[in-house]
Protein backbone atom coordinates (compact mmCIF):
# COMPACT_ATOMS: atom_id res chain seq x y z
CA UNK A 1 0.00 0.00 0.00
CA UNK A 2 1.28 3.37 -0.96
CA UNK A 3 1.17 5.34 2.28
CA UNK A 4 2.66 8.38 0.64
CA UNK A 5 -0.20 8.64 -1.88
CA UNK A 6 -2.74 8.49 0.92
CA UNK A 7 -0.85 11.17 2.82
CA UNK A 8 -0.65 13.46 -0.20
CA UNK A 9 -4.29 12.93 -1.07
CA UNK A 10 -5.69 13.51 2.38
CA UNK A 11 -3.21 16.35 2.93
CA UNK A 12 -4.32 18.12 -0.23
CA UNK A 13 -7.98 17.70 0.63
CA UNK A 14 -7.49 18.83 4.23
CA UNK A 15 -5.43 21.78 3.01
CA UNK A 16 -8.06 22.95 0.55
CA UNK A 17 -10.70 22.45 3.22
CA UNK A 18 -8.72 24.43 5.78
CA UNK A 19 -8.06 27.27 3.34
CA UNK A 20 -11.78 27.44 2.42
CA UNK A 21 -12.66 27.46 6.12
CA UNK A 22 -10.28 30.31 6.86
CA UNK A 23 -11.50 32.31 3.86
CA UNK A 24 -15.12 31.78 4.90
CA UNK A 25 -14.37 32.69 8.51
CA UNK A 26 -12.68 35.91 7.46
CA UNK A 27 -15.42 36.67 4.95
CA UNK A 28 -18.13 36.20 7.57
CA UNK A 29 -16.40 38.88 9.64
CA UNK A 30 -15.58 41.26 6.81
CA UNK A 31 -18.92 40.96 5.06
CA UNK A 32 -21.04 40.83 8.20
CA UNK A 33 -24.49 42.32 7.71
CA UNK A 34 -26.18 43.59 10.85
CA UNK A 35 -29.58 42.01 11.23
CA UNK A 36 -32.20 43.19 13.63
CA UNK A 37 -31.16 41.49 16.91
CA UNK A 38 -34.80 41.29 17.92
CA UNK A 39 -35.43 38.65 15.23
CA UNK A 40 -32.88 36.36 16.86
CA UNK A 41 -34.18 37.15 20.36
CA UNK A 42 -37.76 36.31 19.42
CA UNK A 43 -36.71 33.25 17.48
CA UNK A 44 -35.01 31.91 20.59
CA UNK A 45 -38.08 32.11 22.80
CA UNK A 46 -40.47 30.64 20.21
CA UNK A 47 -41.36 26.98 20.83
CA UNK A 48 -39.41 25.79 17.79
CA UNK A 49 -41.92 23.14 16.81
CA UNK A 50 -42.32 24.73 13.36
CA UNK A 51 -45.97 23.71 13.40
CA UNK A 52 -46.94 26.42 10.93
CA UNK A 53 -50.08 27.27 12.88
CA UNK A 54 -49.23 30.98 12.61
CA UNK A 55 -49.31 30.84 8.83
CA UNK A 56 -45.61 31.59 8.37
CA UNK A 57 -42.88 29.18 7.22
CA UNK A 58 -41.64 27.92 10.56
CA UNK A 59 -40.75 29.71 13.76
CA UNK A 60 -37.92 31.78 12.26
CA UNK A 61 -40.23 33.07 9.53
CA UNK A 62 -42.74 34.06 12.19
CA UNK A 63 -40.04 35.85 14.23
CA UNK A 64 -39.02 37.85 11.17
CA UNK A 65 -42.63 38.68 10.36
CA UNK A 66 -43.28 39.94 13.91
CA UNK A 67 -40.33 42.30 13.83
CA UNK A 68 -41.29 43.55 10.39
CA UNK A 69 -44.78 44.20 11.69
CA UNK A 70 -46.35 41.61 9.38
CA UNK A 71 -47.50 39.30 12.16
CA UNK A 72 -49.32 39.69 15.43
CA UNK A 73 -47.19 38.85 18.51
CA UNK A 74 -50.10 36.79 19.83
CA UNK A 75 -50.15 34.70 16.65
CA UNK A 76 -48.24 31.77 18.15
CA UNK A 77 -50.86 29.36 19.49
CA UNK A 78 -48.42 26.95 21.16
CA UNK A 79 -46.66 29.77 23.03
CA UNK A 80 -49.90 31.29 24.25
CA UNK A 81 -50.21 34.40 26.35
CA UNK A 82 -46.95 33.94 28.20
CA UNK A 83 -44.98 33.96 25.00
CA UNK A 84 -46.93 36.93 23.66
CA UNK A 85 -45.99 38.85 26.79
CA UNK A 86 -42.32 37.98 26.39
CA UNK A 87 -42.38 39.02 22.73
CA UNK A 88 -44.10 42.24 23.72
CA UNK A 89 -41.28 42.98 26.14
CA UNK A 90 -38.72 42.51 23.36
CA UNK A 91 -40.69 44.66 20.96
CA UNK A 92 -41.62 47.21 23.61
CA UNK A 93 -45.35 47.05 22.87
CA UNK A 94 -48.40 45.93 24.78
CA UNK A 95 -50.47 42.92 23.78
CA UNK A 96 -53.96 41.96 24.65
CA UNK A 97 -54.61 38.73 26.48
CA UNK A 98 -55.98 36.00 24.31
CA UNK A 99 -58.41 33.37 25.49
CA UNK A 100 -56.57 30.06 25.57
CA UNK A 101 -58.15 27.67 23.11
CA UNK A 102 -58.07 23.91 22.91
CA UNK A 103 -59.09 21.32 20.34
CA UNK A 104 -62.43 19.65 21.07
CA UNK A 105 -63.61 16.37 19.65
CA UNK A 106 -67.28 17.12 19.13
CA UNK A 107 -68.56 13.59 18.79
CA UNK A 108 -69.07 10.75 21.22
CA UNK A 109 -70.76 8.38 18.83
CA UNK A 110 -68.86 5.15 19.32
CA UNK A 111 -70.04 2.22 17.23
CA UNK A 112 -72.34 1.21 20.12
CA UNK A 113 -74.20 4.48 19.82
CA UNK A 114 -73.93 5.16 16.12
CA UNK A 115 -73.69 2.14 13.82
CA UNK A 116 -71.12 1.78 11.07
CA UNK A 117 -72.61 1.80 7.60
CA UNK A 118 -70.22 -0.89 6.35
CA UNK A 119 -67.09 -2.80 7.30
CA UNK A 120 -64.15 -0.68 6.21
CA UNK A 121 -60.96 -2.52 5.42
CA UNK A 122 -59.13 0.12 3.41
CA UNK A 123 -56.22 2.38 4.30
CA UNK A 124 -56.37 3.30 7.98
CA UNK A 125 -57.08 6.96 7.34
CA UNK A 126 -60.25 8.99 7.89
CA UNK A 127 -59.54 10.92 4.69
CA UNK A 128 -59.29 7.69 2.75
CA UNK A 129 -62.53 6.34 4.18
CA UNK A 130 -64.26 9.63 3.47
CA UNK A 131 -63.05 9.74 -0.10
CA UNK A 132 -64.15 6.17 -0.80
CA UNK A 133 -67.64 6.61 0.55
CA UNK A 134 -69.60 9.81 0.58
CA UNK A 135 -69.83 10.63 4.27
CA UNK A 136 -67.45 8.16 5.87
CA UNK A 137 -67.95 5.03 7.91
CA UNK A 138 -70.41 6.18 10.57
CA UNK A 139 -74.07 6.44 9.73
CA UNK A 140 -73.95 10.05 10.96
CA UNK A 141 -72.25 12.23 8.33
CA UNK A 142 -70.92 14.39 11.20
CA UNK A 143 -69.64 11.48 13.28
CA UNK A 144 -66.06 10.56 14.09
CA UNK A 145 -64.76 7.65 11.98
CA UNK A 146 -62.06 6.96 14.55
CA UNK A 147 -59.16 6.12 12.21
CA UNK A 148 -56.92 8.71 13.80
CA UNK A 149 -55.90 11.26 11.14
CA UNK A 150 -55.93 13.83 13.95
CA UNK A 151 -53.68 11.67 16.12
CA UNK A 152 -51.16 11.28 13.33
CA UNK A 153 -51.02 14.96 12.46
CA UNK A 154 -50.61 16.39 15.99
CA UNK A 155 -47.09 17.83 16.38
CA UNK A 156 -47.41 18.00 20.16
CA UNK A 157 -48.53 14.44 20.92
CA UNK A 158 -51.63 15.95 22.48
CA UNK A 159 -54.32 13.79 20.91
CA UNK A 160 -54.68 10.06 21.37
CA UNK A 161 -57.16 7.43 20.33
CA UNK A 162 -59.45 6.54 23.19
CA UNK A 163 -60.46 2.96 24.05
CA UNK A 164 -63.66 3.21 22.02
CA UNK A 165 -62.18 4.70 18.84
CA UNK A 166 -62.98 8.32 19.63
CA UNK A 167 -59.88 10.52 20.00
CA UNK A 168 -59.18 12.20 23.33
CA UNK A 169 -57.40 15.55 23.57
CA UNK A 170 -54.77 16.04 26.26
CA UNK A 171 -55.86 19.42 27.57
CA UNK A 172 -52.45 20.25 29.02
CA UNK A 173 -50.49 19.45 25.90
CA UNK A 174 -52.88 20.86 23.30
CA UNK A 175 -51.75 24.23 21.98
CA UNK A 176 -54.65 24.91 19.62
CA UNK A 177 -52.42 24.99 16.56
CA UNK A 178 -55.39 23.74 14.56
CA UNK A 179 -53.68 20.96 12.59
CA UNK A 180 -56.20 18.34 13.70
CA UNK A 181 -59.04 20.68 12.78
CA UNK A 182 -57.75 20.74 9.21
CA UNK A 183 -56.95 17.03 9.17
CA UNK A 184 -60.45 15.83 10.09
CA UNK A 185 -62.46 15.25 6.91
CA UNK A 186 -65.75 15.40 8.80
CA UNK A 187 -65.07 18.58 10.74
CA UNK A 188 -65.49 16.85 14.09
CA UNK A 189 -62.72 18.81 15.80
CA UNK A 190 -63.01 22.53 16.53
CA UNK A 191 -61.15 25.00 18.70
CA UNK A 192 -63.01 26.06 21.80
CA UNK A 193 -62.13 27.93 24.99
CA UNK A 194 -59.78 25.99 27.22
CA UNK A 195 -61.69 27.17 30.30
CA UNK A 196 -64.74 25.11 29.39
CA UNK A 197 -65.27 22.08 31.64
CA UNK A 198 -68.69 21.06 30.38
CA UNK A 199 -68.87 20.58 26.65
CA UNK A 200 -71.19 19.40 23.93
CA UNK A 201 -69.74 16.23 22.41
CA UNK A 202 -71.80 16.38 19.24
CA UNK A 203 -71.93 18.64 16.23
CA UNK A 204 -74.57 17.04 14.09
CA UNK A 205 -76.64 19.32 11.92
CA UNK A 206 -79.16 16.63 11.12
CA UNK A 207 -82.81 17.10 12.03
CA UNK A 208 -83.84 15.60 15.39
CA UNK A 209 -85.85 12.75 13.85
CA UNK A 210 -82.89 11.68 11.70
CA UNK A 211 -80.56 11.82 14.69
CA UNK A 212 -82.93 9.58 16.68
CA UNK A 213 -82.80 7.00 13.88
CA UNK A 214 -79.01 6.69 13.66
CA UNK A 215 -77.40 7.76 16.92
CA UNK A 216 -78.34 7.26 20.54
CA UNK A 217 -75.94 9.92 21.82
CA UNK A 218 -76.53 12.73 19.33
CA UNK A 219 -78.15 16.09 19.99
CA UNK A 220 -81.91 15.86 19.41
CA UNK A 221 -82.53 19.60 19.62
CA UNK A 222 -84.75 19.27 22.73
CA UNK A 223 -83.21 22.40 24.29
CA UNK A 224 -83.54 20.87 27.76
CA UNK A 225 -79.98 22.01 28.47
CA UNK A 226 -80.86 25.64 27.82
CA UNK A 227 -83.83 25.46 30.18
CA UNK A 228 -81.68 23.75 32.81
CA UNK A 229 -79.02 26.44 32.91
CA UNK A 230 -79.43 28.91 35.79
CA UNK A 231 -76.72 31.24 34.45
CA UNK A 232 -77.89 31.72 30.85
CA UNK A 233 -74.60 30.25 29.66
CA UNK A 234 -76.26 28.23 26.92
CA UNK A 235 -77.87 29.65 23.84
CA UNK A 236 -79.33 28.12 20.69
CA UNK A 237 -77.48 28.56 17.43
CA UNK A 238 -79.48 27.27 14.44
CA UNK A 239 -79.41 23.57 15.37
CA UNK A 240 -77.07 23.14 18.32
CA UNK A 241 -76.63 24.63 21.79
CA UNK A 242 -73.60 26.87 22.28
CA UNK A 243 -71.76 27.41 25.56
CA UNK A 244 -70.63 30.80 26.77
CA UNK A 245 -67.71 29.86 29.01
CA UNK A 246 -67.54 33.28 30.58
CA UNK A 247 -70.92 32.56 32.15
CA UNK A 248 -70.67 28.80 32.63
CA UNK A 249 -69.94 27.72 36.22
CA UNK A 250 -69.53 24.02 35.37
CA UNK A 251 -72.44 23.10 37.66
CA UNK A 252 -73.44 20.16 35.49
CA UNK A 253 -77.19 20.71 35.50
CA UNK A 254 -77.25 20.61 31.71
CA UNK A 255 -75.49 17.24 31.83
CA UNK A 256 -78.35 15.81 33.86
CA UNK A 257 -80.89 17.49 31.64
CA UNK A 258 -79.42 16.14 28.37
CA UNK A 259 -81.41 13.04 27.49
CA UNK A 260 -79.09 11.51 24.89
CA UNK A 261 -76.08 12.38 27.05
CA UNK A 262 -74.00 14.27 24.55
CA UNK A 263 -73.20 17.03 27.04
CA UNK A 264 -70.31 15.74 29.09
CA UNK A 265 -67.60 16.96 31.42
CA UNK A 266 -63.89 16.43 31.78
CA UNK A 267 -63.92 16.83 35.55
CA UNK A 268 -65.94 15.64 38.50
CA UNK A 269 -68.76 18.08 39.07
CA UNK A 270 -68.31 20.00 42.33
CA UNK A 271 -71.39 19.11 44.37
CA UNK A 272 -71.34 22.43 46.24
CA UNK A 273 -71.41 24.30 42.93
CA UNK A 274 -74.19 22.04 41.72
CA UNK A 275 -76.26 22.61 44.89
CA UNK A 276 -75.82 26.35 44.55
CA UNK A 277 -76.81 26.17 40.91
CA UNK A 278 -79.89 24.13 41.73
CA UNK A 279 -80.93 26.84 44.16
CA UNK A 280 -80.21 29.50 41.57
CA UNK A 281 -82.28 27.58 39.03
CA UNK A 282 -85.18 27.25 41.44
CA UNK A 283 -84.93 30.95 42.27
CA UNK A 284 -84.89 31.71 38.58
CA UNK A 285 -87.90 29.50 37.97
CA UNK A 286 -89.73 31.03 40.94
CA UNK A 287 -88.90 34.49 39.66
CA UNK A 288 -90.17 33.61 36.23
CA UNK A 289 -93.31 32.07 37.71
CA UNK A 290 -93.84 35.21 39.81
CA UNK A 291 -93.38 37.33 36.72
CA UNK A 292 -95.90 35.24 34.84
CA UNK A 293 -98.27 35.46 37.79
CA UNK A 294 -97.87 39.21 37.95
CA UNK A 295 -98.43 39.50 34.22
CA UNK A 296 -101.55 37.40 34.45
CA UNK A 297 -102.85 39.45 37.38
CA UNK A 298 -102.18 42.65 35.47
CA UNK A 299 -104.02 41.30 32.44
CA UNK A 300 -106.99 40.27 34.59
CA UNK A 301 -107.06 43.69 36.23
CA UNK A 302 -107.02 45.33 32.82
CA UNK A 303 -109.82 43.09 31.59
CA UNK A 304 -111.88 43.82 34.73
CA UNK A 305 -111.35 47.56 34.33
CA UNK A 306 -112.39 47.39 30.69
CA UNK A 307 -115.49 45.38 31.62
CA UNK A 308 -116.38 47.90 34.34
CA UNK A 309 -115.91 50.77 31.88
CA UNK A 310 -118.18 49.02 29.37
CA UNK A 311 -120.84 48.45 32.05
CA UNK A 312 -120.78 52.09 33.11
CA UNK A 313 -121.23 53.38 29.62
CA UNK A 314 -124.94 53.60 28.81
CA UNK A 315 -125.93 52.04 25.56
CA UNK B 1 -10.71 26.37 -32.49
CA UNK B 2 -12.34 29.37 -34.06
CA UNK B 3 -15.62 31.19 -33.54
CA UNK B 4 -17.50 28.40 -35.35
CA UNK B 5 -16.12 25.89 -32.89
CA UNK B 6 -17.32 27.90 -29.93
CA UNK B 7 -20.73 28.38 -31.53
CA UNK B 8 -20.99 24.65 -32.06
CA UNK B 9 -20.01 24.15 -28.42
CA UNK B 10 -22.73 26.57 -27.29
CA UNK B 11 -25.42 24.91 -29.40
CA UNK B 12 -24.26 21.52 -28.18
CA UNK B 13 -24.41 22.56 -24.52
CA UNK B 14 -27.68 24.49 -24.72
CA UNK B 15 -29.77 22.22 -26.94
CA UNK B 16 -28.20 18.92 -27.89
CA UNK B 17 -26.68 18.04 -24.57
CA UNK B 18 -29.12 19.99 -22.40
CA UNK B 19 -28.37 19.45 -18.74
CA UNK B 20 -31.92 18.88 -17.61
CA UNK B 21 -33.58 17.18 -20.54
CA UNK B 22 -30.75 15.05 -21.95
CA UNK B 23 -28.37 14.57 -19.04
CA UNK B 24 -31.02 14.63 -16.31
CA UNK B 25 -28.88 16.81 -14.09
CA UNK B 26 -30.38 19.41 -11.77
CA UNK B 27 -33.83 17.83 -11.69
CA UNK B 28 -34.43 18.99 -8.12
CA UNK B 29 -34.49 22.74 -8.84
CA UNK B 30 -36.11 21.97 -12.20
CA UNK B 31 -39.15 20.49 -10.46
CA UNK B 32 -38.93 22.60 -7.33
CA UNK B 33 -38.51 26.15 -8.58
CA UNK B 34 -40.63 25.97 -11.71
CA UNK B 35 -44.03 26.96 -10.38
CA UNK B 36 -43.61 30.61 -11.25
CA UNK B 37 -41.74 32.21 -14.13
CA UNK B 38 -40.49 34.92 -11.81
CA UNK B 39 -38.69 32.55 -9.44
CA UNK B 40 -37.53 30.43 -12.39
CA UNK B 41 -35.75 33.50 -13.80
CA UNK B 42 -34.13 34.11 -10.42
CA UNK B 43 -32.99 30.52 -10.22
CA UNK B 44 -31.67 30.57 -13.79
CA UNK B 45 -29.62 33.66 -13.01
CA UNK B 46 -28.24 32.11 -9.83
CA UNK B 47 -27.28 28.92 -11.66
CA UNK B 48 -25.60 30.85 -14.47
CA UNK B 49 -23.61 32.79 -11.92
CA UNK B 50 -22.58 29.80 -9.81
CA UNK B 51 -21.72 27.50 -12.73
CA UNK B 52 -19.52 30.15 -14.31
CA UNK B 53 -17.69 30.81 -11.05
CA UNK B 54 -17.41 27.10 -10.30
CA UNK B 55 -16.06 26.31 -13.79
CA UNK B 56 -13.29 28.85 -13.37
CA UNK B 57 -12.26 27.78 -9.90
CA UNK B 58 -12.46 24.04 -10.51
CA UNK B 59 -10.47 24.36 -13.74
CA UNK B 60 -7.73 26.28 -11.94
CA UNK B 61 -7.73 23.89 -9.01
CA UNK B 62 -7.64 20.81 -11.20
CA UNK B 63 -4.76 21.96 -13.36
CA UNK B 64 -2.77 23.70 -10.65
CA UNK B 65 -3.18 21.27 -7.79
CA UNK B 66 -4.56 17.88 -8.79
CA UNK B 67 -2.64 17.26 -12.03
CA UNK B 68 0.87 18.14 -10.71
CA UNK B 69 0.35 16.01 -7.60
CA UNK B 70 -1.25 13.19 -9.57
CA UNK B 71 -4.44 13.41 -7.52
CA UNK B 72 -7.03 13.41 -10.31
CA UNK B 73 -9.08 10.76 -8.49
CA UNK B 74 -9.90 13.32 -5.78
CA UNK B 75 -11.66 15.65 -8.20
CA UNK B 76 -15.27 14.80 -7.24
CA UNK B 77 -14.93 15.25 -3.50
CA UNK B 78 -12.66 18.27 -3.85
CA UNK B 79 -15.03 19.97 -6.27
CA UNK B 80 -17.96 19.47 -3.93
CA UNK B 81 -15.96 21.05 -1.13
CA UNK B 82 -14.74 23.98 -3.18
CA UNK B 83 -18.09 24.69 -4.84
CA UNK B 84 -19.89 24.64 -1.48
CA UNK B 85 -17.34 27.03 0.01
CA UNK B 86 -17.46 29.24 -3.07
CA UNK B 87 -21.23 29.54 -3.00
CA UNK B 88 -21.15 30.41 0.69
CA UNK B 89 -18.53 33.02 0.04
CA UNK B 90 -20.38 34.52 -2.89
CA UNK B 91 -23.57 34.61 -0.85
CA UNK B 92 -21.86 36.58 1.91
CA UNK B 93 -20.32 39.02 -0.54
CA UNK B 94 -23.60 39.62 -2.36
CA UNK B 95 -25.44 40.09 0.92
CA UNK B 96 -23.04 42.86 1.88
CA UNK B 97 -22.40 44.46 -1.48
CA UNK B 98 -25.80 44.33 -3.17
CA UNK B 99 -28.88 43.70 -1.03
CA UNK B 100 -31.05 43.98 -4.14
CA UNK B 101 -29.21 41.19 -5.92
CA UNK B 102 -29.27 39.20 -2.69
CA UNK B 103 -33.02 39.58 -2.44
CA UNK B 104 -33.32 38.31 -6.01
CA UNK B 105 -30.81 35.44 -5.85
CA UNK B 106 -30.46 34.95 -2.11
CA UNK B 107 -32.92 32.17 -1.50
CA UNK B 108 -31.75 30.23 -4.55
CA UNK B 109 -28.05 30.30 -3.81
CA UNK B 110 -28.07 27.80 -0.90
CA UNK B 111 -30.26 25.52 -3.01
CA UNK B 112 -27.56 25.09 -5.62
CA UNK B 113 -24.58 24.82 -3.27
CA UNK B 114 -23.93 21.23 -4.24
CA UNK B 115 -26.36 20.96 -7.10
CA UNK B 116 -25.48 18.16 -9.48
CA UNK B 117 -25.74 20.48 -12.49
CA UNK B 118 -22.98 22.65 -11.06
CA UNK B 119 -20.81 19.68 -10.21
CA UNK B 120 -21.69 18.07 -13.54
CA UNK B 121 -20.50 21.09 -15.51
CA UNK B 122 -17.15 21.05 -13.72
CA UNK B 123 -16.64 17.30 -14.08
CA UNK B 124 -17.80 17.10 -17.71
CA UNK B 125 -15.43 19.89 -18.73
CA UNK B 126 -12.54 17.89 -17.31
CA UNK B 127 -13.76 14.63 -18.81
CA UNK B 128 -13.88 16.27 -22.24
CA UNK B 129 -10.39 17.71 -21.73
CA UNK B 130 -11.49 21.29 -22.41
CA UNK B 131 -9.05 24.16 -22.16
CA UNK B 132 -9.79 27.20 -20.00
CA UNK B 133 -11.80 29.16 -22.57
CA UNK B 134 -13.78 26.11 -23.61
CA UNK B 135 -14.50 25.24 -19.99
CA UNK B 136 -15.79 28.74 -19.37
CA UNK B 137 -17.97 28.79 -22.49
CA UNK B 138 -19.22 25.28 -21.84
CA UNK B 139 -20.15 26.17 -18.25
CA UNK B 140 -22.01 29.32 -19.26
CA UNK B 141 -23.78 27.64 -22.16
CA UNK B 142 -24.87 24.73 -19.97
CA UNK B 143 -26.27 27.16 -17.46
CA UNK B 144 -28.09 29.03 -20.21
CA UNK B 145 -29.55 25.72 -21.39
CA UNK B 146 -30.64 24.94 -17.84
CA UNK B 147 -32.19 28.38 -17.46
CA UNK B 148 -33.94 28.19 -20.82
CA UNK B 149 -35.58 24.87 -20.01
CA UNK B 150 -36.45 26.00 -16.48
CA UNK B 151 -38.18 29.15 -17.68
CA UNK B 152 -39.97 27.31 -20.53
CA UNK B 153 -41.17 24.70 -18.09
CA UNK B 154 -42.27 27.29 -15.53
CA UNK B 155 -44.32 29.10 -18.17
CA UNK B 156 -46.00 25.82 -19.17
CA UNK B 157 -46.72 24.98 -15.55
CA UNK B 158 -48.23 28.40 -14.89
CA UNK B 159 -50.70 27.78 -17.70
CA UNK B 160 -51.31 24.19 -16.62
CA UNK B 161 -52.21 25.37 -13.13
CA UNK B 162 -55.06 27.37 -14.63
CA UNK B 163 -56.32 24.48 -16.71
CA UNK B 164 -59.54 23.19 -15.17
CA UNK B 165 -59.66 20.19 -17.49
CA UNK B 166 -56.78 18.50 -15.68
CA UNK B 167 -58.18 15.53 -13.75
CA UNK B 168 -57.92 15.91 -9.99
CA UNK B 169 -55.50 13.04 -9.55
CA UNK B 170 -53.19 14.57 -12.19
CA UNK B 171 -53.05 18.07 -10.74
CA UNK B 172 -49.73 19.46 -9.55
CA UNK B 173 -46.71 17.17 -9.63
CA UNK B 174 -48.06 14.30 -11.79
CA UNK B 175 -48.93 16.50 -14.75
CA UNK B 176 -45.67 18.42 -14.25
CA UNK B 177 -43.67 15.20 -14.54
CA UNK B 178 -45.56 14.20 -17.69
CA UNK B 179 -44.94 17.66 -19.14
CA UNK B 180 -41.25 17.36 -18.34
CA UNK B 181 -41.01 14.04 -20.13
CA UNK B 182 -42.74 15.46 -23.22
CA UNK B 183 -40.36 18.41 -23.13
CA UNK B 184 -37.49 15.95 -22.91
CA UNK B 185 -38.80 14.10 -25.98
CA UNK B 186 -38.97 17.42 -27.83
CA UNK B 187 -35.36 18.16 -27.00
CA UNK B 188 -34.42 14.69 -28.22
CA UNK B 189 -35.00 16.17 -31.69
CA UNK B 190 -31.73 18.07 -31.37
CA UNK B 191 -29.67 14.94 -30.82
CA UNK B 192 -26.93 14.38 -33.36
CA UNK B 193 -27.07 17.96 -34.63
CA UNK B 194 -23.61 18.72 -33.26
CA UNK B 195 -21.06 16.22 -32.10
CA UNK B 196 -18.53 17.02 -29.44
Amino acid sequence: MDVQAIMIGSGALAGVGAISAVVLAIASRVFKVDEDPRIEAINEILPGANCGGCGFPGCSGFAKAIVEGMADPTGCAPGGNELAKKIAVILGVEVQEKVRMVARVRCSGTSEHCANRFVYEGVASCKGASLLSEGGIKSCPYGCDGLGDCVAVCPFDAIHMGPNQIPVVDLDKCTACGKCVDACPKGVIALEAHAGQVVLHCHTHLAAKDVRKICSIGCISCKACIRACPYDALSWDVDLPVFDYEKCQSCGLCIDACKPGCIQTFKEIDLAVKAKATEALEAKKAEEAAKREAARAAAQARAAAAAAAAAEKPN
Amino acid sequence: MGIAGYLALIVWAVFVNNFVLSQFLGICPFMGVSKKVESAVGMAAAVLFVITMASIITFLLYNALLVPWDLQYLKTILFILVIAALVQFVEMVIKKVSPTLFAALGIFLPLITTNCAVLGAALLAIQKDFNFMKTLVFGMASAVGFGLVLILFAAIRERLALNVATPKAMKGMPIALITASILSLAFLGFSGMVRM
